[in-house]
């Protein structure tokens, strides 16, 4: 499996909907998710896409 | 001096001057530098010279001498691969690459012209030599125009129409009109992709046109002459700032998101109108004799 495929990690309000291999970084609050999302956004040259309004996925295309 | 010499250095020179004819630096900034454009004017004089003395060898019945032009074609097939090698090389440093489909029609150009460097000099020269000097001069001039008809292909102008739409997202979903493009997460990268993008809609004219748009080499091609032509925001590592180009599975329309420097949509429509429609993307579903039958496609 190529890295573009693979979920780099998780952002996320509710730990409860992510589990599995993956990263996982639960936050407090949306404004802590956002701020985490996009550091991990410029760290890992992929794209935060939100998936729920509690829930965003970093992937590199 | 013998009877050919004028022949020949008229041949030649007027073969070396269509290739230098041909050999435009234009927006897509190739050959921009001085070694790439000396290589090519070179083998357009050994593509001329090649040419040109096919004539006196077969005047003087030395017809082994024309096997040479066999020579040329294998030479001027590594003319397409230099060219390759070096634009593949490059594309990958590019913020919007070229794509492949656009490079292989940048190279098979760059071989076809030196055959009708040859084909100039052939004709100037058999003028020349069998008839006088003026009919020479008018040989060289038809040849330039045939040689400029054969070099210019279409335009995307010709195929599309061309819409400008405002971007706008539902959710976290891009859209332009009803073509979805990608999925941006962050408030902010959505605010940046509001305030610096650009949607455009290119409508297929025909049923043609449909299959030529889809195709991705053509996408891309397109994305990357609007990143030169108006500038690029976005920088390595920003992949949420990436121009994408995405298609309506229903109708075969084609939505163009870019993110040009100079925000400004009649340039741009200018732009995209202007993309070369590349050779290797043109499909002709309609002149398949399957298709002859049924109802007419639309």
């Amino acid at each position: 499996m190529t890295i573009e495929k693979y979920i780099l990690a998780v952002v996320t309000t509710n730990p409860q909907k992510a589990a599995g291999s993956t990263a996982i970084f639960p936050c407090e609050n949306r404004a802590e998710m956002e701020l985490i999302a996009a550091s991990l956004e410029a760290i890992l040259d992929g794209i935060a896409h939100r998936l729920t309004e509690e829930l965003y996925i970093i992937v590199k295309h | 001096m013998n009877e050919y010499t004028y022949p020949i250095l008229f041949g030649v020179i007027i073969g070396t001057l269509t290739r230098l004819y041909m050999l435009r630096t234009d927006y897509r900034q190739y050959p921009t530098y001085l070694h790439g454009k000396v290589i090519h004017v070179a083998l357009g004089f050994i593509a001329a010279a090649l040419g040109t003395v096919a004539i006196p060898s077969i005047m003087e019945q030395e017809f082994t001498a024309i096997t040479f032009l066999t020579l040329a074609a294998s030479q001027f097939r590594e003319v397409r691969n230099m060219e390759r090698n070096t634009l593949t090389e490059l594309d990958s440093y590019e913020l919007v690459p070229r794509g492949k489909t656009y490079i292989e029609g940048i190279a098979v150009a760059f071989e076809g012209r030196n055959y009708l460097v040859i084909l100039t000099s052939f004709a100037t020269t058999l003028a020349y030599i069998t008839i006088g000097w003026w009919a020479g001069i008018i040989a060289g001039i038809v040849c330039l125009f045939i040689s400029k008809k054969l070099m210019t292909g279409g335009k995307l102008s010709d195929i599309v129409d061309i819409e400008h739409h405002e971007l706008r997202f539902e959710g976290a979903g891009l859209y332009i009109d009803s073509i979805y493009i990608m999925n941006i997460g962050l408030p902010a990268r959505q605010e940046e992709i509001l305030k610096y993008g650009m949607g455009f809609i290119l409508k297929p004219k025909n049923f043609n046109v449909r299959s030529t748009i889809a195709n991705l080499g053509q996408r891309q091609a397109i994305l990357h002459d609007i990143s030169v032509a108006l500038g690029v925001f976005r920088d390595s590592g920003t992949p949420a700032l990436v121009p994408l180009a995405k298609r309506d599975l229903d109708d075969g329309r084609i939505g163009v998101f870019v993110l040009p420097q100079e925000k400004d949509i009649e340039k741009a429509k200018a732009v995209i109108g202007q993309v070369p429609v590349l050779e290797n993307a043109i499909r002709m579903p309609t002149e398949s004799k399957a298709n002859k039958k049924g109802r007419k496609l639309e």
